[in-house]
C-alpha cells in the first residue's frame, strides 16, 4: 500500500472536530466520556495505535459536526493530556490547539467519596477539584480532600456521560 | 496589628500558617484568666451550635467558651426533632439559622459540609468536625496543650500512637506539626499505618517521620505521646483486634520505665490507656480537654473581633 492509500483509510470530514495525539489505547475512553455511544447523528472515525512518526503511536478521533465545549476539552485533558483539538470547517483546519487542564475542575465529574457534601442530595454545591499532580494524574476534592487518580477519574467521567 | 481573623471562617488546619496558629494560641493564653471567672466581651452576641452528630466534649466546650465570654448560644445537640428530619437541606437550615446568630459552629457527618457552610454564609463558621475530614479546633487545642505543657513545640520529639490511618485527629495534628520543627515518631499496628499520601505530604514539608511498631522505644525517645483509640470496627475479626489493642496499651509501668513522657489523648479512651496512669503528673488528657475552652474562647474572640487586651 502506498502512503497515499493508507491515508485514504481515514475519511476526511467537512465540518467537525479531530482529536489528535490521544494517548495510544485511550480513544475509546474519550469516545465514552464524550457520550458518543449515545450519539446517533454524527459520523465518527476512530483510529487506534496509528503511527505518529518518531517511532510512536497515537489514537485519533474524528467527529463530524461536533464542536467541543470547554468542559469536554477539560475531560479529554484529564485522560489524555497531550491530545490536540483540530476544528475543521469546510475541509480545512480552522483552529488547532492542545487540550488544556484547568487548575480547578468544577462540575465536570463527581467525587467518588459517597460521604462528600457534593454527593448529598439537593445541596446546592458542585463538585470541585484541584489538580494535585499533573504527570501521573491525581486530583484532590476541594470539599472532602479525597484524592482520585486517573483510573478513578475516568471511571467517574464514563459513569456520568 | 490588625486582626486578620475578623469575619473569616475556621474550616481546616490545611490553610493555616504557623503565624496564624500562634496568634490563636497566644490569644488562648490570654483567655486563661477568664476561663473560670468569665468576662463580658461577647455580651449580646449569639452563637449557633448546629450538631448534626452528637459530640459531648466539642459541643459543651464550645458552649462553655461562648458563655465564659459573656455571650450566649442557641442550637441543637443532635438532628432528632430538627427541621433536617423533615427533609430540609443542610444549606437551607444554615441560611435560616444564620439569620438569628452572629457566629456558627457546625458538626455534620458529610465531609466538606463546613466548607459549604462557609461559602453560603456571611457570618463566621467554625468547623466542629465534618465527617472524617477535619476537626481543626481539636488540633488547635492539641497544639496549645503541647505548648503549654512543654513550654514550646519546636525541638520536641512527638510520638503519635494507635490508629494513624482513620483517626482524623492524628492526621490533622501531623499536618499541623509540619509548621514546627519537631521529630515525629509514628507508632501503629500494621493495619492502621498512616496513609501513603499523607506520609508523602509530611515528607514534602520537611517532616520525615520515623515509623515503628515498638511501643517501648517510641515511648523512651518521646517528649510526648499522643495516643488514639483503636476501634474494633477497623478489624475483620475480634481476636485480631484484641491482640493489637493489648499490644498498644499504655500503662504506668511502660511510662515509668521509659522516662515518663507527657501523655495526651483526644478522648474518649477505651483500652489503650490503663487507668493506673491517671494519678501520674505527666498524664494530661483531662487538662487537654479543658484547654478546649480557652482555645475556643480565643477563636470566637478573633473571628468576632471582640474587644479585649
Ligand atoms: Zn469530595
Amino acid at each position: 500500500m502506498t502512503p497515499d492509500k493508507q491515508k485514504m483509510k481515514i475519511t476526511r470530514i467537512e465540518n467537525g472536530t479531530v482529536i489528535d495525539h490521544i494517548n495510544p489505547g485511550s480513544a475509546l475512553k474519550v469516545f465514552g466520556i464524550l457520550g458518543l455511544d449515545e450519539d446517533e447523528e454524527s459520523s465518527i472515525t476512530i483510529a487506534i495505535r496509528v503511527n505518529s512518526g518518531k517511532m510512536s503511536e497515537k489514537d485519533l478521533l474524528k467527529i463530524e459536526d461536533k464542536f467541543l465545549t470547554p468542559k469536554e476539552s477539560a475531560m479529554i485533558a484529564l485522560i489524555s493530556p497531550r491530545a490536540t483539538i483540530n476544528i475543521i470547517r469546510s475541509f480545512e483546519v480552522d483552529e488547532k490547539h492542545p487540550v488544556e487542564l484547568p487548575e480547578k475542575l468544577t462540575g465536570i465529574f463527581d467525587c467518588d467519596n459517597p460521604n462528600c457534601i457534593t454527593n448529598q442530595d439537593r445541596e446546592p454545591v458542585e463538585p470541585q477539584f484541584e489538580v494535585a499532580e499533573k504527570e501521573e494524574l491525581s486530583v484532590r476534592c476541594l470539599y472532602c480532600d479525597n484524592l482520585m487518580d486517573e483510573g478513578q477519574v475516568t471511571h467517574q467521567l464514563i459513569q456520568e456521560s | 496589628m490588625p486582626n486578620t481573623f475578623e469575619g473569616t471562617d475556621f474550616i481546616t488546619i490545611r490553610d493555616k500558617t504557623r503565624e496564624e496558629l500562634e496568634i490563636v494560641m497566644d490569644k488562648a493564653r490570654q483567655m486563661e484568666q477568664y476561663r473560670n471567672v468569665g468576662t463580658d466581651s461577647a455580651r449580646g452576641h449569639l452563637m449557633g451550635t448546629l450538631f448534626f452528630e452528637p459530640s459531648t466534649r466539642t459541643r459543651i466546650s464550645f458552649q462553655a467558651a461562648m458563655k465564659r465570654l459573656g455571650g450566649d448560644t442557641v442550637g441543637f445537640p443532635s438532628p432528632e426533632g430538627s427541621s433536617v428530619q423533615k427533609g430540609e437541606t443542610l444549606a437551607d437550615t444554615l441560611r435560616t439559622v444564620s439569620q438569628y446568630v452572629d457566629i456558627l459552629v457546625l458538626r455534620h457527618p458529610s465531609e466538606g459540609s463546613a466548607k459549604l457552610a462557609a461559602e453560603l454564609l456571611d457570618i463566621p463558621v467554625m468547623n466542629g468536625g465534618d465527617g472524617s475530614a477535619n476537626h481543626p479546633t481539636q488540633t488547635l487545642l492539641d497544639l496549645y496543650t503541647i505548648r503549654k505543657e512543654l513550654g514550646k513545640i519546636d525541638g520536641k520529639t512527638i510520638t503519635l500512637a494507635g490508629d494513624l490511618r482513620y483517626s482524623r485527629t492524628t492526621r490533622s495534628l501531623a499536618r499541623a506539626l509540619t509548621r514546627f520543627d519537631v521529630e515525629l515518631i509514628l507508632n501503629s499496628p500494621e493495619q492502621l499505618k498512616m496513609k501513603e499520601d499523607l506520609l508523602v505530604e509530611l515528607e514534602e514539608k520537611g517532616l520525615s517521620p520515623k515509623e515503628t511498631n515498638d511501643l517501648e522505644s517510641s515511648t523512651a525517645e518521646a517528649d510526648l505521646i499522643y495516643a488514639t483509640r483503636i476501634q474494633k470496627e477497623r478489624f475483620p475479626d475480634i481476636s485480631e483486634y484484641k491482640k493489637v489493642a493489648h499490644a498498644y496499651e499504655i500503662d504506668k509501668d511502660l511510662l515509668e520505665k521509659n522516662g515518663e513522657p507527657l501523655l495526651l489523648h483526644p478522648l474518649p479512651r477505651v483500652n489503650e490507656i490503663n487507668t493506673d496512669v491517671d494519678d501520674m503528673d505527666n498524664t494530661v488528657f483531662f487538662n487537654q480537654a479543658g484547654n478546649g475552652v480557652p482555645v475556643r474562647m480565643a477563636l470566637i474572640s478573633l473571628l468576632l473581633d471582640l474587644p479585649g487586651r
